[in-house]
């Protein structure tokens, strides 16, 4: 009794422990804890999340949304975020083109307001060309390089 | 292959590496402007987003003077910050109407109540609808409106206070 008692019945926490429980403690917090994203107080929009009835009006919504980009999660395309603000474009583009809108014309409707920095789709306007000829001039490139190639060889 | 050309796949890669460098100590820049400034507020008609405050029509934007368009929901912190310089613009003669992006007509009122209520009228927009119309892309954004109700200058992010004399040269400007 008495040898067991000699035995410090708490041991002070070394540091490296101490470490290990706040930080085991903040990340629990962390992961309970709701994020600080600003949401409204109202439902998604009706049309949000959920499709249209008509099967090839729901194809073209959709077709649209890929290709159309967030402007909260800049980088994701509305069809692929959680923003309420994708849902409420979402929501937008099922009404309009439920309402028989061709999808161009929403697409053109978007981009009048927030540029073309707002569709997935690139313009081929004179600012793009050199994205598109790029890969044709580095193509060119390489089947000179190689025909200059086999042409050395032979004279060997 | 002559000599120098030799050199030639180091030169592009510098020239890769420095472009990316530049790019990390240039971020892009990730505000979206609308692309309307110049062109007339597009037609819409919400309804009052209160009780006891008129609703909003782009046909009451129109009244000869340049007035102050606020996008704001009373569920948006910066919005908070941004209200007692609105009370200032308020003070200082400025119209301002506002537009609520999906907000509840009680979280409204109470956001008057607590952080003051310069807005001539407030209108209600439930699925972001007009907000999408003006090409803004969050809360709290302002538009400034002239006589003829077009969008003359957009001010996205909250007013800070050291950017009233921009916002009312912005005004005097669209008189």
């Amino acid at each position: 009794m008495n040898r067991l008692s000699s035995f410090p019945r708490k041991r002070e926490p070394s540091p490296l422990r101490r470490i290990w429980v706040s930080a085991f403690a903040g990340m629990t917090i962390l992961m309970l804890s709701a994020p600080a994203f600003a949401d409204s107080n109202l439902p998604p929009a009706q049309w949000a999340n959920r499709q249209l009835p008509d099967a090839r009006q729901e194809a073209a919504a959709t077709r649209l949304m890929f290709e159309i980009r967030c402007l909260v999660c800049q980088g994701q395309s509305i069809a692929d975020s959680d923003a309420e603000m994708a849902g409420d474009m979402r929501h937008l583009i099922r009404t309009r083109v439920a309402a028989g809108e061709n999808p161009d014309a929403i697409r053109t409707w978007l981009v009048e307001r927030y540029g073309n920095w707002i569709s997935y789709q690139p313009p081929t306007a004179p600012i793009g060309w050199p994205l598109w000829l790029a890969p044709l001039l580095l193509l060119g490139a390489g089947l000179l390089l190689i025909r200059h190639r086999i042409a050395r060889r032979r004279l060997k | 292959m002559s000599r120098a050309l030799r050199f030639l796949p180091l030169v592009v890669m510098v020239l890769i590496i420095g472009a990316l460098l530049w790019r990390l100590a240039n971020p892009a820049d990730t505000i979206i402007r609308s692309k309307l400034e110049g062109q007339p507020v597009p037609a819409f008609a919400l309804p009052a987003a209160t009780p006891g405050k008129p609703a909003l029509a782009s046909a009451d934007l129109v009244t000869g003077r340049p007035r102050l368009l606020n996008i704001f929901a009373s569920w948006c912190v910066p919005c908070i910050a941004e209200a007692p310089v609105l009370a200032e613009l308020k003070r200082r003669g400025v119209a301002i109407d506002a537009i609520a992006v999906r907000d509840r007509p009680e979280d409204v009122a109470q956001f008057l109540v607590r952080h003051g209520d310069p807005f001539d009228r407030i209108g209600s927009d439930d699925n972001s609808r007009v907000q999408l119309a003006l090409g803004s892309s969050g809360v709290p954004e302002s538009f400034v409106v002239d006589g003829k109700g077009v969008i003359r200058f957009q001010h996205v992010g909250p007013i800070e206070p050291n950017q009233i004399p921009d916002i009312l040269a912005e005004l005097e400007k669209a008189r």
